[in-house]
């Protein structure tokens, strides 16, 4: 499962993170990394991006993006 | 200035208060430039600490020092370059774990560190634990707390300040453990030491754990340290390959992690949490502001409002500072040489043309003023991060990006806006290509000076459609901008690089008005700095273009003989009346004309009747025989003077004017208007127009006054409307349809042009900047005019199939999707 496929409210569990190169390092640096768990708050009006909630940091990612980091849901 | 003793460097990420505290440092001693080749705003400023001169330099806000753009690059290479002698690293205390991974980096590149713990007070307030005794051991640095947005703290931090700047700490470097890497980098450092030129300030250890990264820019460094580094080079791609072969872990991800666990140890051990789950106002205000429907809602009101209270209420605030910029007009006409009876000194002309083109932009300075500081309370709210989040899907398919809004409504998204800022605004954007997109596209907006022209052609030519003429105006730049975004990313800017919409929503914080009144002089200081010197550089060579070669033998000759004839009828006018023998001299005609303008100019300003006899005394007082002409009463001979006065005034206005087309005509830039009509003949546009718009360039406000200098058949004959909707010009809706979409896609004026070079860094794409609107524009005004002369369409008809045109071309346009984004980079696993 990938984190696009997570919907708002859901929090799910980050295995990997593909497209490791800008995206992932950039997550890295932002403090976001496999292990952690995730928060997706809320979708933009237009569904795209989302913002997602990673230990009370807020960011927000393209949908496309998200399609890079893959997820295990967790309850 | 005096050279400061001892530099320091303010270090940290982005929304950590690094600006308050800056502020709570230097005080008023600020000063913003740019670091050289880049265009990131160099703050710096100072203070006496222990009484040394301390020269404060604000790095600017970034996450991590890998070097991922120019602001990474700027304050690593600051901190790499020894000149600090220590740096205070400012972290966001309710963010320790993430701040962490910066101070970690700092450390390691063996920078002397005092580590500020700030927004303490938050951290109370979430009911946060911090002991930064136990941080103070772990990082071997000093620690201070601070709560500097509540001017808590201050002193502790200069006092820290002063003991390290006199005894700086003597710890080692931090070194992280970075495990299965280890031996990797120690062969590295090892061969590193034996290249060594001798001892180096900087740590061999954070030298090699950046080359076995990876990164490339890291090597010219290297190269001017140590000699033998093509050895280094090839020793540390071995090993980092070597590494990747082994573990299977990107090193760059591999490096990112350990320092990772690094902050996450550290943080664990020195903030205990209670109450997790506890909802942040922040939150709170995010659950409305990006909410499906009052999202969108509250962002249009807020872009009106920031519209209506710059632009509207900004331009009502003009009509006070006007006669200020008026009366140093005023002042200029009074110190430069007057005019003769026909001839118009050139010095006069130039200084008053100067100070008309710098006048037109000092005029905005209100509305800049009013626009940078709610920009700036917007930036310090937090609120712009959630405009881009919002816009961004919409912005995305036009190649644009959700910061682009910004930039965007700086630049007229409605009516009235500036190019100027707009570009400057552009910097944010941290996705390249999206970035040139908006920096090339945003001049096509509608910038205020464009408005005078479009209200002078919808009061002329479109009385009857006002409503409608206006709403496409002010819509169909939008419609223009999104298309021709679009266009560019798919063909010149396709192959720049894009970056990944990583974007922290910062928490919500209430402005400081210190801040927000700081930001918003400042800005507006660098505008003026920026633009009024080029305007005044680029209207002056507009003026010789105007006013060369001159008129030529004949032309002088004829306009001389005019004004004997003149001074001539106008003695046998008064012959008899004991008035006779006056003005026998033209400067003694001059004069009295003079005097009777004057008199009815000020006659005219005058609203009440007090004021009115008022004048008349200072006029009498000053000349008691001109004011009986003026004024003449019952005397008959008087009367027959007044006449012939009012009579020879004309004429003379009206040979002035002459003059002055003559001369417009035979100058060079008249000449190019003509060389230019067989082209633009078929957008409508005749020379004259070609010359107004040719002297657009340094800045768009002067079309209108162009124009007016050229539709200008008798100063009386009523408003350039009129003048213009007259049918004698010959100019009709559809002339005025087509130049009016010129307009829109009018090229930026210099001061623009000149910010996209200093914003894209290069003269090729401001020259596209130009370029393409030209192009498009010119185009356009064609296919109106022409088209629409040939379907025997009306100009509002035209307007309206223009406006469907670019609706269908902009829809067409976001259906286009671009093939994948990141197929080209290579997929690695973390």
């Amino acid at each position: 499962m990938t984190l696009d496929q997570i919907l708002p409210g859901g929090n799910c569990r980050i295995l990997k993170i593909t497209y490791a190169d800008r995206l992932g390092v950039r997550l890295l640096t932002m403090g976001v990394y496999p292990g952690m768990i995730l928060r997706v708050v809320r979708n933009a009006p237009l569904r795209d991006p989302m913002e997602i909630e990673c230990e009370q940091i807020f960011l927000s990612l393209r949908r496309k993006e998200a399609q890079f980091i893959e997820v295990v849901p967790v309850s | 200035m005096k050279s400061p003793d001892v530099m320091i460097a303010l270090a940290g990420q982005p929304n950590c208060g690094k600006s308050t505290v800056f502020n709570a440092l230097t005080g008023a001693h600020q000063h913003v430039a740019n670091w050289p080749g880049v265009t990131v705003d160099r703050k710096s400023g100072w203070r006496i600490i222990g009484g040394r001169r301390v020269e404060v330099v604000d790095l600017p806000g970034t996450y991590a020092l890998t070097s991922q753009s120019p602001e990474e690059r700027v304050a690593r290479d600051f901190l790499l370059s020894g000149r600090a002698a220590l740096a205070v690293n400012v972290i966001d205390a309710t963010r320790l774990r993430q701040g962490l991974t910066l101070t970690i980096q700092l450390l390691e590149m063996g920078v002397p560190l005092i580590v500020n713990l700030n927004m303490m007070d938050k951290a109370i307030h979430r009911d946060l634990t911090l002991f930064p005794g136990k941080l103070e051991n772990l990082l071997g640095a000093p620690v201070v707390t601070t709560s500097m947005a509540r001017r808590h703290g201050a002193n502790d931090l200069l006092h820290t300040i002063e003991e390290q700047l006199q005894a700086p700490g003597t710890s080692p470097p931090l070194a992280v453990d970075y495990g299965e890497m280890e031996p990797f980098l120690r062969a590295l450092e090892k061969q590193l030491l034996v290249e060594s030129p001798g001892r180096s300030f900087i740590p061999l250890r954070w030298v090699a754990v950046r080359l076995i990264e990876g990164h490339a820019d890291i090597r010219s460094l290297i190269q001017e340290r140590f000699p033998g580094a093509s050895e280094v080079f090839a020793l540390a791609e071995r090993n980092r390959l070597a590494f990747e072969a082994k573990t299977g872990l990107a090193s760059v991800v591999h490096i990112a992690l350990c320092r990772r666990q690094l902050a996450e140890s550290i943080a664990s051990a020195c903030v205990e949490s209670f109450n997790r789950n506890k909802l942040s106002t922040s939150e709170r205000i995010d659950r409305i502001v990006c909410h499906r429907l009052a999202g969108p809602l509250i962002l249009i009101a807020i872009i009106y409002l920031l519209y209506y209270l710059s632009i509207v209420q900004g331009y009502r605030l003009t009509e006070y500072t006007w006669p200020l910029l008026a009366q140093l007009r005023q002042a200029v006409e009074w110190v430069t040489p007057a005019p003769g009876f026909i001839e118009a000194p050139l010095v006069t002309g130039f200084f008053l043309w100067l100070t008309d083109s710098v006048n037109a932009l000092l005029n905005y300075i209100p509305i800049f003023f009013i626009l940078f500081a709610l920009i700036a309370i917007l930036e310090d709210t937090g609120y712009m991060p959630r405009m881009a989040f919002i816009m961004d899907r919409l912005l995305n398919r036009f190649g644009l990006h959700g910061q682009s809004v910004l930039p965007m409504v700086l630049g007229g998204i409605y009516v009235g806006g500036c190019a100027v800022p707009a570009v400057m605004a552009c910097k944010g954007i941290p996705d390249e290509r999206s970035r040139l997109a908006t920096i090339l596209t945003v001049p096509m907006l509608n910038c205020m000076a464009k408005v005078p022209l479009y209200i002078l052609l919808v009061n002329a030519y479109f009385t009857a459609h006002k409503g409608m003429a206006m709403f496409f105006i002010s819509s169909i730049s939008l419609l223009i901008v999104l298309p021709v975004a679009k266009l560019l990313s798919l063909t010149v800017l396709k192959h720049r690089e894009t970056a990944p919409f990583v974007m922290t929503l910062p928490d919500y914080h209430l402005p400081a008005l210190r801040g927000v009144l700081g930001k918003a002089l400042e800005r507006v200081w660098l505008f003026l700095k920026k633009i009024t010197t080029i305007v005044a550089a680029v209207a002056a060579v507009i003026f010789v273009l105007l006013q060369f070669p001159g008129p030529d033998e004949a032309q002088t000759a004829r306009y001389e003989a005019q004004k004997q004839l003149m001074v001539a009828d106008f003695n046998q006018a008064v012959y008899g009346t004991r008035y006779a023998g006056i003005a026998q001299s033209e400067d003694s005609l001059l004069d009295l004309i003079l005097y009777g303008q004057a008199y009815r100019k000020s006659q005219m300003a005058a609203w009440s009747a007090a004021k009115r006899s008022e004048i008349d005394k200072r006029y009498e007082k000053k000349n008691a025989l001109y004011f009986s002409i003026v004024r003449p009463g019952v005397d008959a001979g008087a009367q027959k003077v007044n006449r012939a006065l009012r009579l020879v005034t004309r004429q003379r206005d009206s040979l002035l004017l002459d003059a002055r087309r003559d001369r417009l005509e035979s100058s060079f830039l008249g000449r190019l208007g003509k060389a230019m009509e067989p082209v633009t003949a078929w957008a409508g546009f005749d020379w004259r127009i070609n010359v107004a718009l040719l002297g657009a360039l340094a800045a768009k406000e002067s079309t209108v006054a162009t124009l007016g200098a050229i539709y200008a058949p008798d100063e009386n004959a009523g408003s350039l409307e009129e003048r213009m909707a007259a049918d004698d010009t010959g100019v009709t809706q559809l002339h005025a349809a087509a130049l009016m979409i010129f307009m829109v896609f009018f090229p930026p004026c210099v001061a623009a042009a000149i910010a996209v070079k200093i914003q894209a860094g290069s003269v090729a794409l401001m020259l596209l900047a130009i370029g393409v609107p030209a192009a498009l524009g010119l185009g356009s005004a064609m296919l109106i005019f022409s088209g629409g002369k040939f379907l025997g369409m009306t100009g509002i008809t035209a307007l309206g199939a223009f406006y469907a045109l670019a609706l269908s071309l902009t829809i067409l346009a976001g259906c286009i999707h671009p093939r994948g984004r990141m197929t080209r980079s290579k997929e690695e696993n973390i």
